[in-house]
């Protein structure tokens, strides 16, 4: 009887573990072959151990220029998203005008369409407007797609938030534009924090869209899937390895900076 | 019943509204008001929820433009002015406390607004004075319903506001700190002497609280006054109803001797001062006698002699009697209304008195208020949503309501 009570209750433990584990599996194993030393070109099959990919980040040709390409786009495109997209959902939440239900709608669209269909028909838009595919086009593409996202996100949190403390930091002698900054910014912050997040990760790792209007331009997913091709070296891996400790860092240090406010107050 | 303007220019209005109303496309929030608050008073705006009570405060604070008329603050007109630029300071419902800053930064705001500074002092003192200087470092969510209504209160006050605005603050918290805290707001205005204007839907909140309260229904001010003289002369039947339970006698005015009305409701006499009659009325005329329960006493019909001369008498049967401690409760069918209500203190108890018994119910004439007939009878008894405690909300609507159809048969019979 005693295996049963045990299990009864740790159940909801057991599945998170596994859950979790099902999670990080993928991660890890890039992290393992991060450290391989393949025999031939491709790294799909464990040799011997070595940390030379880990001293040698770009000693391939070409990866770093792209990744920071895709580092730069997915800035430039998180902090389009961001301000555009933040803007449009304080007015989807906060105002009745003429169009309002349609943009409601329509901002869906991009979330809704598939990803291959969109990134064709951006292609043919710039082709016959005879704009020169590059940084610019990838650049348009991606603030599109990513605004549908910081807009859904923060027109949640807008929508869920007391008017009435606005309008107590009105009759606290605040002008509409301390409101603003002291008052509705803050509390719109996790929303919008939420929503640039989201935008720079499925930026950076977007390869569909980017490929139709990219021209002639290399980003790191067109560099990982072009070398998939010809044999994946080792410092994809360690790239990987790399934005996955660093997101894992990021997550933490939020958590531990809540946690001591809350402690704190 | 309004404030003579000699003594209102003498101490100072605090606010003064003329003919303001609030219009929502062809809904009337609030009907052109006068009104007029003394400066350092306590002052409540009582009605049900809907009577425009809370529309009137927001347009004090400027949350809220008038369709029309103006607002002025001690002497100024503000009408025009945005709320940030008001010396008025708001609790709100529910408090709207800032949840992303703490206790010390939420009453800190209005003075850094102001660009105030070193603001160390002042939010101490302000913080000592609701009794919350240890939990300064705290967030709003961390502290219960009584304490973040401090914090709300200390928040609009460290400003010195020339009215703090207030309302329905006490709506969220229990009874027994409803109770308590109705005190500390007493308390504090007394010791800061700012002008309070306390909107609630409570009756006995707004008479326990404010020297003035003002009873609002259907954007309309019926009656102003202090609580007492609401109590005992009230102007309509919705005073009558909703401050309290009265019972309301449909009657016919028999004659006019010395100042005295002589009025017949179904065959029995009754007499009501002719000053404190709200109708002016002639022999002929009908007209609403009233009382309230607690005026009445109740005698066995055995007893009938002892009752002294010259008080007013209703003969009935007890239907109904509930004992609720302090006092009994009685509800009494007689032929000038079914289930009059009376309020017995439980002194010396009456066995014979239970249901069944037949009653006299005697008052002294000068208890008798008088009432226009023409209005609804039943007005503010079914609005008052929260059953009043030592009055009941319940028995009285079903008291009135009953009343009516027995008052008119009695009236043809007369």
């Amino acid at each position: 009887m005693r295996p049963i009570r045990w299990l009864r209750k740790n159940l909801v433990v057991i599945a998170g573990v596994l859950a979790l584990a099902y999670l990080i599996l993928p991660n890890v194993v890039v992290l393992v072959f991060s450290f391989n030393k393949p025999k031939g070109r491709f790294n799909y099959t464990w040799d011997h151990f070595s940390t030379d990919a880990w001293q040698h980040p770009c000693g391939v040709a070409d990866m770093c220029g792209s990744l920071t390409l895709s580092l730069k786009i997915a800035v430039y495109a998180t902090i389009g998203a961001t301000i555009l997209g933040t803007l449009t959902a304080f007015a989807l939440a906060r105002y009745r005008f003429r169009g309002r239900a349609a943009t409601n709608m329509l901002i869906f669209l991009p979330m809704a369409m598939p990803e291959v269909v969109m990134g064709a028909s951006l292609g043919t838009l710039f082709l016959n407007m005879r704009i020169q595919f590059g940084f610019w086009t990838i650049l348009i593409a991606h603030i599109m797609f990513c605004l549908s996202f910081v807009v859904t996100a923060v027109k949640a949190r807008v929508m869920s938030m007391d008017p009435r403390l606005e309008q107590a930091a009105q009759d606290l002698y605040a002008t509409p534009l301390q409101t603003f900054l002291r008052i509705t910014l803050p509390l719109a912050a996790p929303g919008i924090a939420a929503g640039a997040l989201l935008s720079f990760a499925l930026s950076f790792d977007d390869y569909i869209i980017t490929s139709f209007n990219a021209g002639n331009t290399v980003t790191f997913p067109m560099f990982v899937w072009g070398s998939a091709q010809r044999g994946t070296p080792v410092q994809v891996n360690v790239i990987g390895t790399a934005m996955f400790a660093i997101a894992v860092v990021l997550v933490l240090a939020g958590q531990l900076a809540g946690s001591r406010r809350k402690a704190k107050a | 019943m309004t404030t003579p303007s000699t003594t209102s220019e003498a101490t100072g209005d605090a606010v003064r509204l003329t003919g303001i109303s609030k219009t929502y496309g062809s809904f009337t929030a609030v009907h052109p008001l006068d009104l007029t608050v003394p400066a350092g008073s306590f002052f409540a705006l009582l009605g049900a929820s809907g009577c425009g009570k809370t529309t009137t405060l927001r347009m004090i604070a400027g949350l809220e433009d008038p369709s029309g008329g103006s607002v002025r603050l001690g002497g100024r007109d503000v009408t025009a002015l945005p709320p940030y630029k008001r010396p008025v300071n708001t609790v709100f419902q529910n408090y709207a406390l800032f949840p992303h800053l703490d206790i010390y930064e939420n009453v800190a705001f209005g003075l850094r607004r102001r660009g105030i500074k070193s603001v160390k002092q002042q939010v101490g003192e302000m913080l000592d004075l609701v009794q919350l200087g240890p939990l300064a470092r705290r967030r709003p969510h961390q502290l219960s319903g009584g304490q973040q209504q401090r914090v709300a209160v200390a928040r609009a006050l460290i400003n010195k506001p020339q009215v703090l605005l207030l309302d329905e603050p006490l709506g969220a918290l229990d009874l027994k700190l409803r109770r308590q805290m109705q005190l500390e707001l007493k308390r504090i205005q007394t010791e800061v002497g700012i002008t309070f204007i306390h909107v609630t839907h409570d009756q006995e909140e707004a008479m326990t609280m404010a020297d003035t309260v003002a009873v609002m229904n259907a954007g309309r001010v019926e009656q102003m006054g202090a609580p007492a003289d609401l109590y005992e002369n009230p102007a309509s039947t919705f005073v009558a109803n909703f401050l309290g339970t009265s019972n309301l006698i449909e009657a016919e005015v028999t004659g006019v001797l010395g100042g005295t009305l002589h009025l017949v409701s179904a065959g029995q006499k009754l007499t009501l001062p002719a000053a404190r009659s709200r109708a002016d009325v002639t022999a002929g005329d009908r007209v609403l006698a009233g009382v309230r329960p607690e005026k009445i006493t109740l005698a066995h019909r055995d007893d009938e002699d002892a009752i002294p001369a010259g008080r007013n008498r209703v003969q009935g049967r007890i239907v109904d009697s509930s004992f609720i401690g302090v006092s009994t409760q009685y509800l009494v069918d007689s032929p000038v209304g079914a289930e009059l209500e009376v309020f017995v203190p439980n002194v010396e108890r009456d066995a014979r008195l239970v249901p069944g018994a037949p009653v006299i119910l005697h008052w002294n004439p000068e208890h008798t208020f008088g009432l226009d007939a023409a209005q609804d009878i039943d007005a503010g008894t079914e609005s008052d949503d929260e059953p009043a405690p030592g009055g009941g909300g319940a028995p009285a609507a079903a008291g009135a309501a009953s009343a009516v159809p027995a008052g008119g048969a009695g009236g043809a019979a007369a």
